[in-house]
């Protein structure tokens, strides 16, 4: 009886079937537009990391002013005009890059810390459980976030911490709402049981299961949101909260320029279209990668 | 052969409660209303029955994956309902079960050998080498080559992920296996792979079976006796033999063999125990729950609810109809 | 021979995936006469599926009609535009599919989605339509036309969301339905009166039936003809009872010694050996000789033509037969 069993069933031929991730990064890469916006991304993330390296006047991008040189236009020495200061514009957007860039991504990062686990054990659990921390949740909801970030950041005190602290407090609940849904669902799948069945204890379940099915929803969100994130951390700094003079940042690059906007557009105008084309790519990105998860909306085969 | 009892259910019930919002009435799900069956070591016992007869909830309260809402489970004799936290989880060992879709029956995050590792690591903290050759053995045991530990279950046909689903329970030397609907989603041909499989196991390793599932002759042919459950009760309980002959007593055993589309002229002709016609009748409460659909149903039928009575040795039937007649 | 109505003349059909091509269609040939239910049956991956929806031409994803033709009154389907198919669908030939809670809007009721598609395609005012849908109701036996008409698809059983899919289906005066495993989401009873629906319809209303589905049972008892289908193409095609009976080609001979009640209780099943080819890889010859235990050496190189044997209507794909061809 054994050899009918073994002879029957040959063993599994290689996969002809990509898997799940192949065919998610198969269907991105198609997405012009979103390559483009990896691309544009790429050289904000790199030229703000070597920032140093990258300009002739590291010294004006960290803050030291040049008042000789000031309000100049662009030119060949200074491809984008100084700022009031004298200070080489386009060194600045490289320096506040940092600012703006590491808010952005730190901000999502803690959000998610914070609310996804509190999501898969809401949704795990079900019950008492569930209801309390949703009712939490709803309660920072119901604050309009930007409002709330300014509140928060305002009892903190100023600075690049506290504002991604008060940022991202006022994020997690939709990481939460997230995972919790996708939660929901998952629990009612065979190998979840199957686990319990075994005797695995829920907290492992939750993050050995639940936690990395629930990534690709997750991530795509947060790709979607670091854009966002980006601009609530500009429009912090840009009421003078966050990061104080003369440490750049393409939010209070606006605030600091905007008076001189009608006649010298070239250091608020700078930030406005980084801020700009940062976040019109995670956008775009976001949508792509949205897109390509969802099987349904997946651009097919050829 | 078949031996002492291994498992016995005794008033088991199982509700669910939905609605009771805003002044609506509370509904009851009755999904297992009284259930009593017991289960001898090395037999299996099929379990039959259409959508929302609780065969399913059956089988996922015998393994506390449902708790109960009443009623006792005995394992070996002992009471498993009351068993909470490290108790609980040391019963597992002995009570398993395999899923109707295999695709569904495993993360897909994880490769095979973790997901072999699962159970083995739980139970008994088995590491690396050791835990490799169990792993190992496992897989051979239901007839999959050794590299298919590294593998991940998109890359498997369904026939070969339900191996797969069969070593997983085996890997903590279960007495008990759950069978819920294992060979619905699968092709005939893979269907008598699995069936062949699931028999050999059981005599080489002394496995009892629960084995549930709407296709009445994958049921007839693995088990020893069936139970036709309706509506959350066990309507009729008989040997295997006697449904393969036609002898079943309760009506709605009567419509199931009935309605089967059978390939066989000679099987039609010595199952077709009703006209096919259409079951109408609303549902009405108190008295036999499948009165509204009976071809036969009297006004006791209508008044009191039958008990499940024995007819003959090893026959039970719970029909107004078939006691009178004995 | 009688004018068939439906004829699939080599027929393939082929989906671009990120893994490669697939050929779910290849070659493949029956036809449907009219008055008759004509029985597809196949296991999963066959292309039994894939040439319903070919033939009204409403193919999913990157699947292309790659060959052949399909004809319809001696026309062409395959050559036809989308504007004259659509003349075609709903019209003379419909589809019913196995999930009717998929195919009803929720958010209608079900008066208003008939409504809707008596009136495109016949016109009529309201009045009118209404009338003609509770006629159609009446023919697919449900209960109470005029509160179904009036009620919600969720509140319907499936049972009852299938009859009223076969009337909108039915309802604008197709000549051909094609019902691609139609009861196979139905339990088992309802799937029984499902069954004699479709036959009665045949009888009542002349209208003819392409039944696609994986249960050689069904087939057994409502298909006058059946064709067997396997990676893509006809293996066997003919009388239902001669074909059952007769089992010429490999394939249909295991298929049905693979069924649990081919052997008595206690005997081993018998699968087929090896698993369904996935379309990617092509397989020279005859697709079925990697598993078949008669092959010859001429099967691995020449796929063996649909060819009559015995008798003109009963025809098989097998080399072993190729001397005794009428």
């Amino acid at each position: 009886m054994t050899t009918t069993t073994l002879s029957a069933e040959p063993a599994a031929s290689p996969p002809a079937v990509p898997s799940e991730r192949q065919l998610i990064w198969r269907a991105f890469r198609q997405d012009k537009l979103a390559m483009l916006g990896v691309l544009v991304i790429l050289f904000f993330v790199l030229t703000s990391l070597f920032a140093p390296l990258l300009t002739p006047y590291p010294a004006q991008g960290a803050g030291a002013p040049n008042i000789i040189e000031k309000f100049k236009a662009p030119s060949a020495e200074h491809p984008l005009g100084t700022d009031y200061l004298g200070r080489d514009v386009l060194a600045r957007i490289f320096y506040g890059g940092r600012s703006s860039l590491t808010t952005g991504f730190l901000v999502v990062f803690l959000a998610v810390l914070i609310g996804a686990p509190l999501g898969a054990v809401a949704g795990y659990f079900g019950g008492r459980v569930d209801d309390v921390i949703m009712r939490i949740t709803d309660v920072f909801l119901s604050f309009p976030p930007l409002l709330l970030a300014i509140a928060i950041a305002t009892a903190l005190g100023s600075g690049f911490v506290n504002t991604m602290i008060a940022i991202a407090i006022t994020w997690w609940p939709w990481y939460t709402r997230l995972v919790r849904a996708q939660t929901v669902s998952l629990r009612e799948r065979y190998f979840i049981e199957a686990a319990r069945s075994i005797g695995v204890p829920s907290f492992k379940i939750i993050a050995t299961h639940i936690l990395p099915n629930v990534l690709t929803p997750v991530l795509v969100q947060g790709t979607m949101d670091l854009g966002s994130a980006i601009l609530t951390g500009a429009a912090i700094n840009f009421i003078g909260l966050g990061v104080q003079p003369p440490q750049a940042d393409w939010g209070n690059m606006i605030s600091q320029g905007r008076i001189y906007f009608i006649e010298r557009p070239w250091f608020a105008g700078s930030a406005g279209v980084a801020i700009f084309l940062v976040v019109l790519s995670f956008n775009l990105i976001g949508d792509a990668l949205r897109d390509a998860a969802d099987p349904r909306t997946r651009r097919g085969e050829a | 052969m078949s031996g002492p009892l291994l498992i016995e259910t005794r008033n088991l019930c199982k509700h669910f409660s939905a609605g009771g919002w805003l002044g609506g009435g509370k509904r009851v799900v009755r999904a297992l209303d009284d259930v009593n069956l017991s289960i001898q070591q090395q037999e299996t016992l099929g379990v039959v029955g259409e959508s929302g007869c609780g065969k399913t909830t059956l089988g996922r309260v015998l393994l506390r994956l449902i708790e109960p809402t009443a009623g006792q489970i005995l394992f070996e004799g002992r009471d498993i309902v009351p068993l909470k936290g490290e108790d609980l989880r040391r019963q597992a060992r002995d009570m398993q079960i395999v899923f109707q879709n295999p695709y569904s029956s495993f993360d897909p995050r994880f490769s095979v050998r973790m997901s072999l590792a699962e159970p083995l690591q739980t139970h008994q903290g088995l590491q690396g080498a050791a835990l490799e050759e169990r792993a190992s053995e496992l897989l051979t045991q239901v007839g999959m080559p050794v590299d298919t530990l590294s593998r991940y279950p998109h890359e498997f046909s369904g026939g070969q992920l339900q191996r797969i689903a069969v070593a997983r329970a085996l890997a903590l030397n279960p007495k008990f296996i759950v069978l819920d609907e294992p060979t619905s989603a699968l092709d005939v041909s893979v269907q008598a792979q699995i069936l062949n499989l699931l028999q050999d196991l059981q005599q080489r390793l002394n496995l009892t079976y629960l084995f549930i599932s709407h296709d009445l002759s994958v049921v007839e042919y693995i088990s020893s006796r069936i139970a036709v459950m309706y509506l959350g009760k066990v309507v009729e309980l008989l040997p295997t033999a006697l449904v393969s002959a036609g002898h079943a007593q309760h009506p709605y055993t009567q419509a199931l063999l009935s309605a089967i589309p059978e390939v066989s002229v000679e099987r039609r002709h010595k199952r077709t125990l009703l006209p096919k016609s259409v079951f109408e009748g609303k549902a009405q409460a108190g008295g036999c729950s499948f009165a509204p659909r009976c071809p036969f149903a009297m006004d006791v039928c209508r008044a009191v609810e039958p008990p499940l009575v024995e007819l003959e040795t090893g026959h039970l039937s719970a029909c107004h109809l078939a006691n009178e007649m004995q | 021979m009688s004018q068939a109505l439906l004829s699939i003349e080599n027929l393939s059909v082929r989906f671009k995936t990120y893994a490669g091509v697939i050929h779910a269609v290849n070659g493949m040939t029956f036809d449907v006469r009219p008055g008759e239910i004509f029985g597809l049956v196949g296991e999963s991956g066959c292309g039994k599926s894939v040439t319903g929806l070919a033939v009204v031409r409403t193919l999913p994803g990157s699947g292309r009609i790659s060959g052949g033709r399909i004809l319809f009154h001696g026309e062409d389907l395959a050559a036809k535009s989308e504007a004259e198919m659509q003349a075609i669908r709903g019209r003379r030939i419909a589809m019913v599919f196995q999930d009717p809670t998929a195919s009803l809007n929720p958010v209608f009721t079900i008066g208003q989605q008939i409504d809707h598609i008596i009136r495109h395609h016949t016109g009529g005012d309201h009045e009118t339509a209404r009338r003609k849908a509770l006629d159609w109701f009446n023919a697919v036996a449900l209960p109470d036309p005029q509160a179904v008409y009036d009620t919600y698809p969720h509140r319907l059983s499936g049972g009852m969301q299938q009859r009223v899919m076969i009337a909108m289906a039915l309802c604008s005066g197709a000549e051909l339905l094609i019902a691609d495993e139609p009861t196979t989401a139905l339990d088992v009873t309802i799937q029984a009166q499902i069954l004699e629906l479709l036959v009665k319809l045949r009888d009542q209303q002349g209208i003819s039936i392409l039944l696609i589905t994986h249960n050689l049972g069904v087939v057994a008892e409502t298909c006058e003809r059946v064709a067997v289908a396997y990676a893509g193409q006809i293996v066997e095609t003919g009388p239902t009872p001669a074909v059952l009976a007769r089992r010429l080609h490999p394939y249909t001979e295991g298929l049905l010694a693979a069924l649990p009640t081919a052997v008595r209780k206690g005997q081993t099943l018998q699968p087929i050996a090896g698993q369904v080819p996935d379309g990617l890889q092509p397989i020279a010859g005859c697709p079925f000789h990697p598993r078949c235990g008669k092959a010859l050496p001429v099967c691995a190189q020449v796929n063996p033509a649909l060819l009559p044997v015995e008798h003109a209507d009963h025809l098989t794909a097998c080399h072993l037969y190729t001397e005794a061809a009428v």
